[in-house]
């Protein structure tokens, strides 16, 4: 078997076991490739039968529109369920304080939505599109990751994860996270993607947009929620974002890639990691992630 | 392209981390920003200024603190022939279980030896463990040569004790390289230090060796995961059994015996992605129709009817314990075999494995942390298996504690 046959294999295999072992499952949709992927591999696993799960979505209202396009056409042209909660909802309801600063992430703030809505429905299991080769402390994590009530990580009490076999056996009120594409990497997922011809939003492909370079020498997107100051350069610039997250905490790459093909031959002359192109939430401190995981984020 | 799953094991002080961090590096498979952040690190943990490689694979703040690898950490790396998936697994012996672990889904094992101080304790017990997983391929990676003066009769020597030693163990196949991990001599390229070595670089070996893929060839087996009734009018009646080919291969057509209930029906439909297909193979994901109307769910086994499988509620088993709690005479478990579950308890636990030696000893009753016994286990519905050595899919599982739902053992069936 060829090594994108046999990730597939794998994902798949997980998928059906979430179908198999929760009674409240949900796959996480951001709009991303990652979770595009989910998708296409959730199809592959369970069709002609519906999904044994809806999609959720966690709406920071920092998403970029073209995400949110492709995410209600995806639903709609697959006759899947789509949830969808708001951080501004979530904000208004805890009274929380909204992101400040220059560029006002709401990264932080989107998990007191996403334990509201796994609460809300009583999911069980919440399957998502991280994978190991994102970051080092997501490169310790479980295929099957058990929360606890507070959905929080606990890199000592994992456990051990042996063979193909998933113990996905939880208490009330206790989640697992699943991640079927653990052991994907960037490339993977971009090859498989062009072997399996699976459509992407445009602003994964280079295009023109409007932006200012910050500190760090990174393509920050100029939008409604970026606090411009009287310094910043507003200039013209060909690029196309590598992940998608808000686009107040993405930072997009300079590109002229038009396709699939030419993202690939990008991507092998890379010398920067994805996150460290294009996050500025990881630069905080070397834990960064592993200490976001310890307080419920995935 | 292939895919490659190896994992490493090493004593803290034997550069098992230092050797991956050196493939990751020499492949060109760390980003510059990645570089940086090590750069950086390297100085705030006072080692000196070359990076401190090891600093690549110990990714939680209690392994970088304490300068050990803890748990299990999955690397990547790609070349232009394969794509390798390294488990990089703890050495020390408090940590045993995150090796078994770590090595369960491997194709090869890379067991790190310091030239200094040759065959040790851990070397046995890397190896006899590797062994009892089932490893197919044994790489004996004779590390820090730098340290003995590239000195041929060190190797030759370390690695005429290790062929002594491994004569009491089943490994398939057994390998050696001479490496330095630090200087990077014969990692990746050939060293002009090893003048007398004529074999390949780590990285030559890791890019050419034969995967084993026993399974191919087994007695075919399949599990359904997930029964798929999607009870819309246009398909009403449709009932498929969704799984992947274990192992060997199923036709359409096929007769077929269906465990535990040990009835027989014949294949009428296999799909896959959509597609109607006359054959499956091991590892492909299907959706398998039978022509008979019989009791089939989660769990429940398919193999050609007069077939081997094994099919009982008493068996031997070698477990490794991983539960920070002894085991309880009488506790309530759960045995998992793919997807295959049961209430099931140890009887008796008739032997403990030494592993430092493979031998047999008298057991005391007891079953501790990383320890290894030969246990007779009961369960409540009838298991479906084969013998390990035979089938690692279907003569493995999990054991399940019902009160806490921890993973409390992995089990090979002897």
């Amino acid at each position: 078997m060829d090594y994108l046959d046999q990730l597939e294999a794998e994902a798949i295999y997980i998928l059906r076991e979430v179908a198999g072992q929760f009674e409240r499952p949900a796959l996480l949709f951001s709009g991303g490739k990652d979770s595009i992927c989910l998708v296409h591999l959730a199809l592959k696993a369970f069709r002609p039968g519906k999904f044994p799960f809806p999609l959720v979505h966690v709406d920071t209202g920092h998403n970029f529109p073209e995400a949110i396009e492709y995410r209600d056409n995806l639903a709609k042209e697959l006759e899947e369920k789509l949830i969808v909660r708001y951080v501004a909802d979530t904000i208004k309801e805890k009274n929380l304080q909204d992101g400040k600063g220059k560029f006002p992430s709401r990264n932080g703030l989107q998990t007191y939505t996403l334990l509201d809505v796994i609460n809300e429905f009583e999911f069980d299991a919440c399957i998502g599109g991280a994978r190991r080769d994102e970051e080092k402390a997501r490169a310790k994590e479980r295929i099957f990751s058990v929360r606890d009530e507070f959905g929080q990580w606990d890199p000592k009490k994992q456990r051990p994860e042996l063979w193909n076999i998933y113990n996905g056996k939880i208490d009330q009120g206790e989640n697992v996270r699943v991640f079927p594409i653990s052991n994907w990497t960037e490339l993977d997922v971009w090859n498989y993607i062009k072997r399996e011809n699976i459509q992407l939003p445009s602003i994964y492909f280079t295009h023109e947009r409007e932006c200012i370079k910050t500190e760090h020498g990174q393509w920050m997107n100029v939008n409604e929620f970026v606090q411009l100051e009287p310094t910043d350069k507003i200039e013209k610039v060909k690029v196309r974002y590598r992940t998608v997250g808000d686009m107040t905490c993405t930072a997009a790459v300079e590109s002229e890639a038009h396709t699939v093909d030419d993202i690939i031959a990008e991507l092998k002359d890379t010398k920067i990691s994805e996150r460290g192109a294009t996050r500025m939430d990881d630069r905080v401190s070397e834990a960064a992630m592993e200490d976001r995981k310890k307080g419920g984020y995935f | 392209m292939e895919l490659l799953r190896f994992f490493t094991a090493g004593n803290v002080d034997d550069g098992k981390s230092t050797l991956i961090g050196r493939l990751l590096y020499d492949s060109k498979s760390i980003s510059t920003d990645i570089l940086e952040t090590l750069t950086k690190q390297s100085k705030s943990t006072g080692v000196d200024a070359n990076i401190d490689l090891a600093l690549l694979t110990d990714g939680l703040r209690a392994e970088r603190e304490q300068g050990i690898t803890i748990d299990v950490a999955y690397k990547y790396f790609t070349t232009d022939k394969r794509k390798f998936i390294i488990a990089d697994t703890p050495g020390h012996v408090q940590y045993t279980r995150n090796m078994f672990t770590g090595a369960s889904n491997t194709d090869l094992a890379i067991v790190l030896v310091d030239a200094r101080h040759g065959i040790t304790e851990q070397t046995r017990r890397h190896s006899i463990i590797s062994n009892i997983v089932g490893i197919p391929h044994v790489l004996v990676c004779i590390n820090k040569m730098d340290l003995v003066n590239y000195d041929e009769e060190v190797y030759n020597k370390i690695k005429e004790d290790y062929t002594h030693f491994a004569e009491s163990l089943n490994l398939k196949k057994v390998s050696f390289i001479p490496t330095s991990a630090l200087t990077g001599d014969n990692v990746v390229k050939h060293s002009d230090n090893l003048p007398w070595y004529q074999g390949p670089s780590l990285f030559e070996f890791l890019e050419t060796v034969e995967i084993e893929q026993d399974f191919k060839t087994q007695e075919s087996r399949f599990q359904v995961q997930y029964v798929i009734r999607p009870q819309t009018e246009q398909l009403h009646d449709y009932r498929g059994y969704a799984g992947s080919i274990l192992s060997g291969s199923f036709k359409k057509g096929d007769k077929i015996a269906v465990h535990p209930v040990d009835l027989t029906t014949t294949i009428e439909k296999i799909e896959k992605f959509g597609q109607e297909v006359e054959e499956a193979h091991a590892g492909e994901p299907v959706i398998i129709h039978v022509s008979d109307n019989i009791d089939i769910s989660r769990g429940t086994t398919f193999v050609p009817v007069n077939d081997s499988l094994q099919t009982e509620k008493t068996f031997e088993a070698i477990v490794c314990w991983m539960d920070n709690k002894s085991f309880q005479p009488g506790q309530k478990l759960l045995l998992q075999q793919n997807s295959f579950r049961s209430k099931a308890v140890i009887k008796e636990i008739d032997n403990k494995i030494n592993i430092y030696n493979f031998r047999s000893e008298p057991s005391d009753g007891s079953l501790h942390l990383n320890d290894f016994c030969k246990v007779t286990i009961k369960t409540a519905e009838t298991l479906s298996f084969d013998e390990y050595t035979n089938n690692r899919k279907t003569g493995s599982f999990i054991l399940i504690n019902e009160n806490t739902n921890n993973t409390v053992a992995a089990g090979v069936i002897a």
